[in-house]
């Protein structure tokens, strides 16, 4: 019963609730949509599943109107706005679909710490107070004492620092938190074993395991926020977001010290990296953001730039929480462009300031702080 | 066929726990416990006297067939809760307890702080602990991670009879709980305990509605199949209540021309 999420997940057979999701009827959804998250260990995946169903599709104006409510009741009209500050592309990791990936013949850069408070004060100057450190995994170059010097040196600027890196130790979480870290972003890319090891060919993030129990290393070291999600189009995106969510309540229901969040991202194209396996239409994303409001009330929904304006703007009313804005993808790309180094491309091309007036124009209040951790640094950072 | 419930490697078909106190007679006591399909029935540890000549409470329960859960009713500290639960196993008595820690004589409310401590200190004494609990769902975590079985949280003040009070935050409590969740105190009715079993607590437990109803087999009788009939309910996926779709602009817009 306590023996983490990974015993939750083995038993599941995600295939046998794939196909119920394909032939949920109208009043599977009716329940799903009646339940609303409620009974969310006994009945949450039953009713996710009814909520991605074909059956529900067919309903999607009525789902995004129960997802649109549920989402002003629990969070407002306000959304978060972060940015990612690249600090390496090296990586040790041979990964399919990624630009960073070991072979690719890319220009390879680790910043240094006035390189990368340069990239802060560019974001600093957008208005960014929320910022998220993303690099490769390179345990000499980007090793757990550079995380940590970076978090210091950027922690009288910001009002959170997340790192989206490689999976870490409890203890080198800990370590992170001393310095000042308050969020992990830690995505598990796919769900599916077999297709995480067709995708990851060497490296150490070839290690499944070790990376689905992130989060609770993360949470048991205290990190105050945790955000998962998969890679969709690198398996069959139907099972990949039923697994998502059981993750995500799994999470939330037993790692109570930490406030989680899921992110969406569709696999964009990058440097030598191979085509998306699997396409996810605009309608199944957003009705894979409808499904998680729906089911996950409290949870975060993240939404990054590699999708467009368009779909941006749509999905903000439908669930979405926090976004980023003006990203680049290189480390040193704010300061100076670099396509050849950048880990993906990204589709919405708006300054952080564009973004902000659209967001206003739909009548929602654009948040780019909402959180002080020195107000909470007991034995932290002064 | 319905789930079981396990608690601390054991299992048992039945979701219904009785108290003890209260019962008229003994006889109407033993009937009661037969006719309500229980197996696990809770006695207060102060009115177990091994000694007795005439007999006392466990003359009427038998502890082949239930398991005695002992309670530590009457302390009020920590302190008093690890004596009396060290004395009842130096006695023979299971090493299974319910702890009750009640400084508040009136209401017999427990005390939050008192419980977390004399729960630190039985587990690391290796007993299986139950604790009776305030409804308060940060607390039952912590309780969790002290290494208690399972909890229970009050659903109205003891012997009020005033149901699920406490609804909103048993809610969350049985949401996050990893560890069984027990509805105690205040389950007045049937009703009450049925509505408990919907919201999905793993088990419930009932003593005054029983010990003072003018025909307590028969009512516990009742309760068995409201407890059965809650729980059968939720395993088998209830619909809440719906809210009325209200009217509004469309929502999904920006998909039309997109690919489906």
């Amino acid at each position: 019963m306590n023996g983490g999420f990974a015993e939750t997940f083995y038993a599941i057979d995600f295939p046998r609730w794939r196909e119920r999701s394909l032939q949920a009827t109208e009043a599977d959804v009716d329940r799903a949509l009646a339940r609303r998250g409620r009974c969310a260990a006994q009945h949450g995946l039953e009713d996710f599943c009814a909520l991605l169903s074909p059956t529900a599709m067919a309903r999607i104006e009525e789902l995004a109107q129960h997802a649109h409510r549920c989402t002003v009741q629990r969070f407002g009209r306000v959304l978060q706005m972060y940015a990612p500050l690249y600090l390496s592309n090296e990586c040790i990791d041979e990964c399919t679909y990624c630009g960073f990936s070991r072979e690719n013949p890319i220009h390879r850069v680790t910043l240094d710490g006035a390189k990368v408070f340069r990239e802060a004060r560019h974001l600093l100057g957008e208005g960014f107070r929320h910022v998220l450190l993303v690099s490769g995994e390179h345990p000499r170059l980007v090793s757990t004492g550079y995380l940590e010097e970076q978090i210091r040196g950027l922690r009288p600027h910001f009002a959170s620092i997340s790192v989206e890196v490689a999976p870490q130790s409890t203890e080198a979480y800990r370590q992170l938190v001393r310095a000042g870290l308050d969020g992990v972003s830690v995505y598990q890319e796919t769900y599916d074993t077999e297709s995480y090891a067709r995708h990851h060919l060497s490296g150490r993030k070839k290690n499944f395991d070790w990376r689905l129990a992130t989060p609770e290393r993360a949470s048991a070291a205290g990190v105050g926020h945790i955000g998962i999600g998969a890679l969709l189009g690198l398996s069959e995106p139907l099972h990949d977001m039923l697994a998502t969510f059981v993750h995500a309540s799994w999470c939330q229901r037993r790692l109570w010290r930490s406030s989680f969040s899921v992110s969406v991202p569709r696999l964009r194209a990058a440097a030598g990296a191979i085509d998306a396996p699997y396409e996810l239409s605009d309608h199944s994303l957003s009705q894979f953001v409808c499904a998680l409001r729906l089911c996950l009330p409290d949870i975060g929904i993240t939404l990054s730039t590699r999708e467009r304006p368009q779909l941006r703007d749509g999905l903000v009313r439908l669930g979405v929480t926090q976004l980023s804005a003006g990203s680049r993808t290189e480390p040193g790309g704010y300061g100076e462009p670099d396509s050849d180094a950048e880990q993906f491309e990204i589709a919405d091309h708006r300054s952080p300031a564009q973004v902000a007036a659209r967001l206003r124009a739909l009548n929602y209040e654009v948040v780019w702080k909402d959180w002080e951790s020195s107000l909470a640094a007991v034995g932290g950072p002064s | 066929m319905g789930q079981q419930l396990d608690i601390a490697g054991r299992s048992f078909q039945s979701r219904l726990f009785l108290g003890t106190g209260k019962f008229p007679s003994g006889e109407s006591m033993r009937e009661a416990l037969e006719a309500s399909g229980c197996e696990i029935v809770t006695v207060a540890l102060r009115r177990v006297d091994p000694q007795a000549r005439e007999g006392d409470i466990l003359d009427f329960i038998d502890t082949e067939r239930f398991l005695l859960l002992p309670n530590t009713s009457g302390a009020r500290t920590a302190a008093e809760a690890l004596r009396l639960a060290r004395l009842a196993r130096a006695a023979g008595m299971p090493s299974w307890v319910k702890l009750e820690v009640t400084p508040d004589l009136r209401h017999l409310l427990p005390d939050p702080i008192e419980t977390l401590r004399a729960a630190e200190l039985l587990v690391a004494d290796g007993f299986t602990v139950l604790p009776y609990m305030p409804a308060d769902p940060v607390l039952a975590k912590r309780l969790e991670e002290a290494g208690t079985a399972a909890v229970m949280p009050l659903g109205s003040p003891i012997g009020s009879n005033r149901g699920l009070e406490t609804e909103a935050m048993l809610a969350i409590i049985i949401e996050q709980a990893g560890i069984p969740v027990v509805v105690d105190a205040g389950i007045g009715a049937p009703s009450h305990a049925a509505r408990a079993m919907e919201m999905g607590a793993d088990a419930v437990l009932v003593n005054t509605a029983i010990a003072v109803a003018s025909d307590p087999p028969r009512m516990a009788a009742a309760f068995r199949d409201a407890v059965a009939a809650g729980r059968a309910a939720f395993e088998s996926g209830l619909a809440p209540a719906r809210q009325e779709a209200e009217a509004s602009s469309p929502l999904t817009g920006f998909l039309e021309g997109a690919a489906g």
